[in-house]
């Protein structure tokens, strides 16, 4: 048997994973490791500048891919620094791997240079994590963290494996395994036959039915399985946030996005409707408005793998636990045998009702901004990338106004190209997960929209573009303001801006751009916005930043009117305008 | 709410404990008991905590508990018919005409005395943890100098059992 260290076992397990690209960062306790990187090519390592930037490139990277991501990191402030991307990844169930080197076996607790607690402090993040004790057992727990972080609800995986764990000298026997059971870690493979003939009753009975999918069918590849059914039923479906892509924006049977900045008639259908049929999404409080009064006509079918997801904040009537696909898969095969429809008139009324509420409401019909402004209104700039991009871009969001308006006026028709941190809402995420999805997908259109307030979280990363040639293009929606915080003291403190402007402090980021050999582009004139975009999208090789200033004052609508009034349907439509 | 005792069977690898009481704090569930000791198989530990929750919220607790890669079983042992243990260890003052007195509650209780001086007994006492309580009560709180309480440890009655 082949013989190596604990380094070259670590690097050589990753590739026998099947793993490609490692996003990391190296230092002291993780040398041995970068070591075993050098001497070997199957694996690839793209140096971020900042290890937070490394966890949201791995995250993009996953999201697009569908792969798990891959972090390398040093111990204490490496660990540390990745922990807001490993908490990202967690709260989005992605599929991630985070390999932090730890000071060695015989100083840990000794508050030795460089140490922290990696396994404690991301414990409440990770869904399970490892500290390597022998050198034997490294193929075996890099297998099961891959297991682990891949399958069931996808999450990220920490291995802490201190520096002497790796050195170069001792050499152990190294065999990769082909598979792996643990016996306390059995995710579900199908759902229940019982519950999903139940499911298929209800919905057959449904006058008023709602379907509401979430991350979980993006996660679990089942867009295919839900545009079917959907359509077989012909009834009304929203996503979520995360679930942006899983069903085909721009088809008739699409009412948008769902919750706190969703369609009114995608939040009024779901109020009314007296059947909702949740599938991969959680219920989640941005969403559901005040729980007492959600949705008080309806029963409940829930599909999720994750029994903790069911009955959580809202109680499900029919639990279904299974892995989306497959129980999509047989709902299918069961309706496809039968003869049995929803009853057609019932929903047929239902979507004349539908429609009268779209016709009202609909934002992408009537858009909700002053479209004779002499100023460029955000909602425009996200117009004009969609039609710039033919739709097709893979949009990477930041966290602010830019990432709701990017959410409503960008109609994505495939999943996986909507990246955002919907969980965490982790400004910063933008440029370094754009970095993950370009690498992956090198002839890929990459969007990064942000905003001047979350570019400069991560705006180091400009560099690592440079480094690497990942011609990402920077969509910066510059509002001169912490938009999302301002426009929230607009409406419940009277105005007063507590700490959301910046005074003129902005760096000239088109400067700035051009520091790291990218290319910058201005717009400040309403006029000059499609054909500065359109220049921007010409640039095949090169990083953008298109730096476009808008309306200062623009708000996110509709937006629901938050707990402990409102119910999904309560929404303002404009500062002064309520359904 | 009802005080719930929940039993569980998981891996005993480092790290598994303090992620079942992270998960508790973390949710902001509360402990009000818990034991924890390898079984007759090394590899597995065997855990028993006490909470009191809504079903609503204990239902929740499972499922945390249960999505832990670490646990490998668990039971909800106040759902059906079960033995419920907890041992204390408590030291009274007991001189003169007190130490009869106290000999016979202990005697009452079923308790064993396992250390004399001449001004102190340390007593042994096991069962529910309301007759624990209800030991405390008859010797009088003024009496007690020490108290060490085990925490629940229990089991299914007749043939149910945990096990891999
Ligand atoms: C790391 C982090 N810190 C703070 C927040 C709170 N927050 C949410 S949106 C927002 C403003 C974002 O400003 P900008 O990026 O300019 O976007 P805009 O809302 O102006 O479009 C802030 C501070 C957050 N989500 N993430
Ligand atoms: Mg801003």
């Amino acid at each position: 048997m082949e013989k190596l260290s604990g380094g070259d076992m670590l690097i050589r397990a990753l590739a026998d994973e099947g793993v490609d690209t490692v996003f990391g960062y190296p230092g002291g306790a993780a040398l041995h490791i970068y070591d075993a990187l050098f001497r070997q090519d199957k694996v690839n390592h793209v140096l971020v500048r900042h290890e937070q930037g490394a966890t949201h490139a791995a995250d993009g990277y996953a999201r697009a891919t569908g792969k798990t991501g891959v972090v390398l990191v040093t111990s204490g402030p490496g660990a540390t620094n990745a922990i807001t991307g490993i908490a990202t990844a967690y709260m989005d169930s992605i599929p991630m791997v985070v390999v932090s080197g730890q000071v060695s076996s015989d100083k840990i607790g000794e508050d030795a240079f460089q140490e922290t607690d990696m396994i404690g402090v991301s414990r409440p993040i990770v869904k399970h994590s490892f500290l390597v004790r022998r050198q034997e057992d490294i193929p075996e727990i890099v297998k099961k963290a891959f297991y682990i972080a891949s399958t069931g609800r996808p999450g990220p995986v920490v291995i802490d494996v201190p520096k002497d764990i790796t050195n170069p000298v001792d050499k152990f026997d190294y065999e990769y395994p082909d598979s792996i059971k643990l016996r306390s870690y059995v995710p579900a493979t199908r759902g229940h036959a019982g519950q999903i003939k139940k499911a298929i009753q209800m919905l057959l009975g449904a006058c008023r039915p709602m379907i509401y999918a979430g991350g979980g069918v993006v996660q679990g590849n089942a867009s295919k399985q839900l545009t079917e059914l959907t359509r077989l039923l012909n009834f009304p479906i929203t996503n979520t946030l995360m679930g942006l892509g899983a069903y085909p924006a721009t088809d008739r049977q699409f009412l948008g996005m769902l919750g706190m900045h969703g369609t009114v008639e995608a939040n009024t259908a779901m109020h009314h409707a007296d059947v909702i049929f949740a599938i991969g999404a959680r219920f989640d409080d941005r969403v559901t408005s005040t729980p007492s009064k959600f949705c008080p006509s309806a029963k409940i079918i829930h599909i999720d793998i994750d029994p903790a997801s069911i009955s959580k904040t809202i109680t499900a009537d029919v639990p279904i636990v299974g892995p989306v696909d497959a129980v999509l898969d047989e709902m299918l095969e069961l309706l496809n045998a039968s003869s049995e429809r929803p009853n057609e008139n019932s929903i047929s009324d239902w979507w004349t009702q539908i429609d009268e509420w779209r016709s009202r409401y609909s934002i992408l019909l009537n858009p909700n901004y002053d479209v004779n402004s002499e100023m460029i209104k955000p909602q425009e700039v996200v117009k004009t990338l969609y039609e710039v991009t033919g739709g097709d871009a893979y949009v990477c969001s930041d966290v602010g106004q830019h990432q709701m308006f990017t959410a409503q006026y960008y109609s994505f028709d495939k999943p996986r190209r909507w990246i955002n941190s919907g969980g965490l809402g982790t400004m910063g995420f933008g440029l370094p997960a754009a970095i993950g999805v370009q690498y992956a997908k090198r002839d890929a259109t990459v969007v990064c929209v942000t905003g001047e307030g979350s570019i400069q979280m991560c705006i180091q990363e400009l560099s690592t573009c440079t480094q690497y040639n990942l011609p990402v293009k920077i969509i910066c929606i510059n509002n001169q303001a912490l938009g999302m915080v301002k426009q929230w003291q607009d409406m419940q403190y009277n105005s007063r801006y507590s700490e959301s402007l910046y005074e003129d402090s902005l760096p000239d980021f088109i400067k700035l751009a051009e520091s790291y050999g990218h290319v910058g582009i201005k717009v400040t004139k309403r006029e000059e916005l499609k054909s500065k975009m359109e220049e921007c999208f010409a640039i095949k090789d090169r990083v953008v930043f298109m730096d476009i200033y808008v309306d200062p004052q623009e708000h996110v609508y509709p937006m629901q009117v938050p707990p402990p009034t409102g119910s999904m349907r309560d929404m303002w439509l404009s500062k002064t305008e309520r359904t | 709410m009802k005080k719930r005792i929940i039993s569980l069977l998981m891996e005993n690898e480092p790290g598994a404990l303090s992620r079942v009481i992270g998960l508790f704090s973390q949710r902001g569930y509360n402990i009000e008991s818990l034991t924890v000791a390898p079984t007759e198989n090394a590899s597995l530990s065997r855990l028993t905590l006490t909470t009191m929750g809504s079903d609503h919220k204990i239902e929740q607790i499972t499922k945390h508990l249960n999505r832990l890669v670490d646990v490998i079983k668990l039971v909800d042992l106040t759902e059906g018919a079960h033995i419920e243990r907890e041992l204390m260890l408590v030291k009274v003052r007991a001189s003169g005409a007190q130490r009869a007195e106290i000999k016979r509650c202990v005697d009452i209780f079923r308790g064993q005395i396992i250390d004399v001086t001449a001004s102190v007994y340390t007593i042994q006492i096991t069962g529910t943890s309301d007759k624990l309580d209800a030991f405390f009560h008859s010797v009088g709180e003024a009496a007690i100098i020490e108290v060490v309480r085990s925490g629940v440890s229990g089991i299914a009655r007749g043939e149910k059992v945990l096990s891999l």
